[in-house]
Formats: C-alpha cells, sequence, structure tokens
C-alpha cells in the first residue's frame, strides 16, 4: 500500500500532497468501502430471511407430504421435490454428455474456423434469455402433445449445454500437450488418449463446470413454466406434467394464503440450500484439484 | 517427473519397441478414431443445431403476428387479447426502462466493489469477499422475487417512495401512490442481480492492467485514488462497459423476479412508481394460457425480439471484453 507522504524523506523534491487531494482520496476509499456494504446487504439480508423465514417452516409433513387442495393449510412440496430431482435428471442425462462431447471437440478438433464458430455459438447460447429457451422447448417438445417432464429436461439441458462446452474446453486446454505426446508415443490411440489421459487429467475442473452449470439451472422457473407446467400431485412420468420446487414456491408466492407464503419460504431454503451446496462443493473439488484449475 | 524406467526383468530393445508402434496404431487406431471424431463433431453440430432451432422456431412461429401487424407490432401500446389487436410497445418500454434503472443503481456499486477488492483490500479479503459477490449470482431468480414480494416492496411503498415523492416529487418521476410493487421495485431488484456479473467482469479486466502502470502513477506523485483513477480505471475502460453490456443482457433477459414485483399492467407510465410491463414477463404470464394463433404469435414475436436483442448486446460485450482481456471468454461467473 502507498505511504500518503508520510515519510518525508521517501517523498524529498515531491511537491506535498495539497489538502483537498488527500480529502479526496479518503473520500473515494469511504465511498468504495460504502459499495461494498451496499452490495453485502441485500446478501445478508435475503440469506437472513430465508433461514429465519425458512427454517421454521420446514417439518415433517413439508419434506413427505404433496399439497392439500387451495386454501386448506397443511401439506407439503414433497412431490416438487421428486419432481425437481426427475427433472434435472432429465436435463443431466442429455445435457452432460453433449457438452462434453462438444468441449472435447473443441480442446481437441476445433483449432479451425469451424471450431470458432461452435464456440461463438456456445457463447451466444449462454446469453439466451431462459424464457426464450421455455418458448423453444415448448415449440419442440410441448406443442400437440402436452405438457411433460421430458420436455422441462429438454430446456433445462438446452441452458446447461453451453456452460459445460466451454469449461471442458477450457480445462481440456490447460493439460500439458506432453501428456497428449506421451500418451501417443507410446502408441495408444487417439480417442483412448483424449478419453483416459486428457479427460482423465480434467476431470475436476470438468466436474466444476458440470455443477455450475446444475446449480445455475436447478433455480431455473421462466423456461418450466411452459415445459414442465407444475402439478399438485404425485407424478414421477417423464411424460406427465410435473412439480418443480422453483414453480411451486412462484406459485405459492403468488397466492393470498399466509401457510402458502410460509412453504415458498420453506421451498427457498431446501433449494438454496441444495445450490449452495453444490457451490461449495465445486470450490472444494477446485481446490484440491490436481492441477491449476483455481 | 521421473523419466521412462525400463521395468525390471525385461529387456527392452530399440527394435521392438519400433516394430510395437506402427502395430498397435494400425489394429487399434484408425476405425475407432475416426468413429470418436465424428461422435464428438456430432456434439459440436449440436450446439450449432440448437442456436438454428431457436432462430427457426422463432421466426416461423411469429409468422402469423408479423403478417397481421407488420412493424407497427413494436410501435403500437393497445394489448388487447379479446379484439386480436397487438402492440408491443409497452412491455418494450418497461423491459428498457426497468433494465436502465438497474444498471444506474448497479454501475457504481459494481465497480465501487471491484475497485475495493482489486486495488484496496487486503489479500487476505480478497478471496472471501469475491465468494460473496459471487454467492449473489448463485440465488435463483425466483427467490429474488420472493424476497422482493415480501421484504423489498414493504420498505419501499412504507419509507422509500414516500421519503422520494416529498423531495422529488416535483420532477415527475416519483409520483402517484407509493404502492411499492412497480417499476422502480424491478430496477432495484434487477440491480441487485446484475452487480455480481457486472463486478467480476470489472475484477478480471482491472487485474489483466499492468502493475508498472500503477506504479508509474504512484512514482509521480499521485494519491492512491489518483492512481486508481489514470492509471487503472482509465486503462480498463473497454473492458468495464463490456462488463455492463453484460449486465444489461441479463437485466434484459430476467423474468421471474421482475414479473413478481412489477405489477404487470400495460401501460407507459411516466412515474417509476406506477406499475409496468415487461418483454420477459408478459411472456412468463399469458404464453401458457394463450388461446387462439394470432395471440400465440403475437407472443413469439415478443420473444423473438428479445432474443435478438439480447444476442446484439451480449456480441457487442464479447468484444469489447476481449480487446481487454485478450480472447478470454468473458462469463459472468454463475
Amino acid at each position: 500500500m502507498p505511504e500518503l507522504g508520510g515519510r518525508s524523506s521517501v517523498r524529498q523534491g515531491v511537491p506535498p500532497i495539497s489538502w483537498r487531494r488527500r480529502i479526496t482520496d479518503h473520500l473515494m476509499t469511504g465511498v468504495a468501502v460504502l459499495t461494498v456494504v451496499l452490495v453485502l446487504a441485500p446478501l445478508v439480508a435475503i440469506f437472513g430471511y430465508l433461514v429465519y423465514r425458512g427454517v421454521g417452516s420446514i417439518n415433517w409433513a413439508f419434506l413427505t407430504q404433496s399439497p392439500k387442495p387451495v386454501g386448506e393449510p397443511g401439506g407439503g412440496m414433497a412431490n416438487a421435490i421428486m419432481g425437481s430431482v426427475l427433472i434435472l435428471g432429465i436435463a443431466s442425462v442429455i445435457g452432460v454428455p453433449f457438452g462434453i462431447g462438444s468441449g472435447i471437440y473443441l480442446a481437441e478438433f476445433g483449432r479451425n474456423r469451424f471450431g470458432s464458430a461452435i464456440r461463438f455459438t456456445a457463447d451466444v447460447l449462454n446469453g439466451v434469455p431462459s424464457i426464450v429457451v421455455g418458448i423453444v422447448a415448448w415449440a419442440i417438445m410441448v406443442r400437440g402433445r402436452g405438457f411433460s417432464a421430458l420436455a422441462g429436461g429438454v430446456a433445462l439441458a438446452i441452458m446447461m449445454v453451453p456452460t459445460i462446452c466451454r469449461t471442458t474446453e477450457e480445462m481440456l486446454l490447460l493439460v500439458p500437450q506432453a501428456l497428449r505426446e506421451a500418451a501417443y508415443g507410446l502408441g495408444v490411440p487417439r480417442w483412448r488418449t483424449t478419453l483416459s489421459i486428457t479427460l482423465r487429467t480434467a476431470t475436476s475442473g470438468v466436474i466444476t463446470g458440470i455443477m455450475l452449470a446444475f446449480a445455475r439451472v436447478a433455480g431455473e422457473t421462466a423456461p418450466l413454466l411452459f415445459t414442465a407446467l407444475g402439478n399438485t400431485y404425485w407424478s414421477l412420468r417423464y411424460d406427465q406434467p410435473t412439480a418443480a420446487l422453483p414453480l411451486q414456491i412462484y406459485v405459492y408466492a403468488n397466492s393470498p394464503y399466509d401457510d402458502w407464503h410460509r412453504q415458498a419460504w420453506a421451498g427457498s431454503f431446501v433449494l438454496i440450500f441444495l445450490i449452495v451446496t453444490a457451490v461449495a462443493a465445486v470450490r472444494y473439488v477446485v481446490r484440491r484439484g490436481t492441477f491449476g484449475a483455481a | 517427473m521421473p523419466g521412462p524406467q525400463p521395468v525390471e526383468g525385461t529387456k527392452v530393445t530399440s527394435v521392438s519397441a519400433l516394430r510395437a508402434v506402427p502395430l498397435l496404431q494400425a489394429s487399434g487406431g484408425e476405425v475407432p478414431d475416426r468413429i470418436f471424431k465424428s461422435a464428438m463433431t456430432v456434439c459440436g453440430l449440436a450446439v450449432l443445431g440448437v442456436l438454428v432451432l431457436i432462430v427457426y422456431e422463432l421466426t416461423s412461429g411469429s409468422g402469423l403476428s408479423w403478417h397481421a401487424f407488420g412493424f407497427k407490432f413494436f410501435v403500437g401500446s393497445d394489448w388487447n387479447p379479446v379484439s386480436e389487436q397487438f402492440g408491443a410497445l409497452p412491455f418494450i418500454y418497461g423491459t428498457l426502462v426497468s433494465s436502465l434503472l438497474a444498471l444506474i443503481i448497479a454501475v457504481p456499486l459494481s465497480v465501487g466493489v471491484a475497485v475495493f477488492t482489486t486495488e484496496m483490500c487486503p489479500t487476505a479479503l480478497r478471496g472471501p469477499l469475491s465468494f460473496f459477490v459471487e454467492l449473489l449470482a448463485a440465488i435463483p431468480s425466483v427467490i429474488y422475487g420472493l424476497w422482493a414480494m415480501f421484504v423489498l416492496v414493504p420498505i419501499l411503498s412504507g419509507y422509500v417512495e414516500p421519503f422520494l415523492a416529498k423531495t422529488l416529487g416535483w420532477s415527475g418521476v416519483f409520483e402517484g401512490p407509493p404502492l411499492g410493487i412497480g417499476m422502480l421495485a424491478a430496477g432495484i431488484i434487477l440491480a441487485i442481480m446484475i452487480v455480481p456479473i457486472i463486478s467480476s467482469i470489472t475484477r478480471e479486466v482491472l487485474m489483466v492492467v499492468p502493475q508498472h502502470q500503477r506504479e508509474g502513477v504512484l512514482a509521480l506523485g499521485a494519491t492512491r485514488w489518483e492512481m486508481i483513477r489514470v492509471g487503472v480505471l482509465r486503462n480498463a475502460r473497454a473492458g468495464i462497459v463490456g462488463g455492463i453490456i453484460l449486465g444489461l443482457g441479463r437485466a434484459l433477459g430476467e423474468t421471474m423476479a421482475v414479473t413478481m414485483v412489477i405489477g404487470n399492467r400495460p401501460e407507459i407510465a411516466k412515474s417509476l412508481f406506477a406499475p409496468g410491463y415487461t418483454m420477459a414477463s408478459v411472456l412468463a404470464n399469458e404464453f401458457s394460457e394463450a388461446t387462439g394463433d394470432v395471440y400465440l404469435s403475437a407472443l413469439v414475436e415478443i420473444g423473438l425480439a428479445l432474443f435478438l436483442v439480447t444476442i446484439v448486446v451480449n456480441a457487442l460485450a464479447q468484444l469489447l471484453v476481449w480487446t481487454v482481456t485478450r480472447g478470454q471468454p468473458a462469463r459472468g461467473h454463475a
């Protein structure tokens, strides 16, 4: 940190810093600290409220029962938690292989114009609003067939692929070229080298990407509004309307009932707990990673 | 790393080693390699395919509305599903105003946080601080909405809006009943949501500024703030603007939190206290209940417009950040 004219020996020959400049300097430091406080305040407020309203509302019924009819107190979000697991499972089964595959393509075969096109497309897809992805998933999966968990999973998979693709590429490129060459030198074919040497070395980084994508889509509501639609009953079928935690929170928050508001907070707490656990796990994995992924 | 060591008990001659290589390649290499490469190419093509699919579905789905209303769709302000008259201006207005409001609030805050973390705070605090700011990005939109509905809106209607009306009511921007729900609430919650994106990109860009720039300015006798202003911020300008535009892209497409607090009324009001409606919100509220082909088509056309705007905004942002960080992808950490 710079000394602000404290030691005269250092500042010999330099005109002294005027009061105005010194006050401006302190003032701007204060402003910067203030912005940090202002940014962290909502974070603290949101987490504080989630814990304050959420923890007290979680009980056995909330975790094991499906919703009671409109206006009747009690019931829970068990079907929504299960539905989220189902939809996220479908999304991962579709999204993860395509994400990793396209990442491998970019890192190992994509040093050309076609690769650049895919790279740019993935970045563009990353910025597409989730509600627009919902419309497209509706158009290809729901129109003429009806709402389903599968449609919701496809919508979320579309959102997962770009993130996984780009992080996989970045992580594979971090693997030293010498490792690949060593494998080729031993006569290992290229596909084996990529799968059991390169990808294997980059595992922790690739998993980071998957978890980040997962955490991102786990809380998504907009793309599910007209794909999975929501459901007040149990459903574990891929071709039926399915409840999801974020959807249920949205519906309950907009309802006029205090008991449902309470459950919306409880649902949010469960959701954030799952996501923060995932993000924390990511940081843990990255820090323990075998090479400089951090 | 240790060098290659001959396994004990085996006698590796150069001749046999040489012979082994072509044998392995010929037997287990060629065909599976080709299959592997095509499989990976298919995955890469799928990424392109998704984008093509999005463009195709949005353009073909909005055709009906485009034929019926043409360009008038974007300048008309009458949204009436019953008489099948559709004009998207109130939604475009709502999206633009709420996003700009969010930027006005978020930009000083995020730049301040980024400057503090890179230039001012002790190194030990750097990691935790950026972790907490990035934690804001991990909170789902619907939870922001829930919090805004039950915490932010009462604060706004009880304290902030009456105060603003009393002090700045003459401007016309802050007038009318302090409902809490409305454009101001949407702008504030959007601002909270885009701070992590803008600040993490700004931080990345600031860290790329070479250390000797800072040292040079300090050596000329500058105070720390002067060093930051002249040596750091001025050099990182383009990248910071890129981060801001990336935040704008996120704000434009944000759906749930905004839908829950903006009031959802398709009107263009001068006051920020008045309820409004955004493009994303109208999709969230009306898409699954839209009856009639023209109605549905009009909604898809709003989706198409939203898609095109966010693409242009994001591409612009990528370019700006690229010019500073030289080719590393700019991402708001998810």
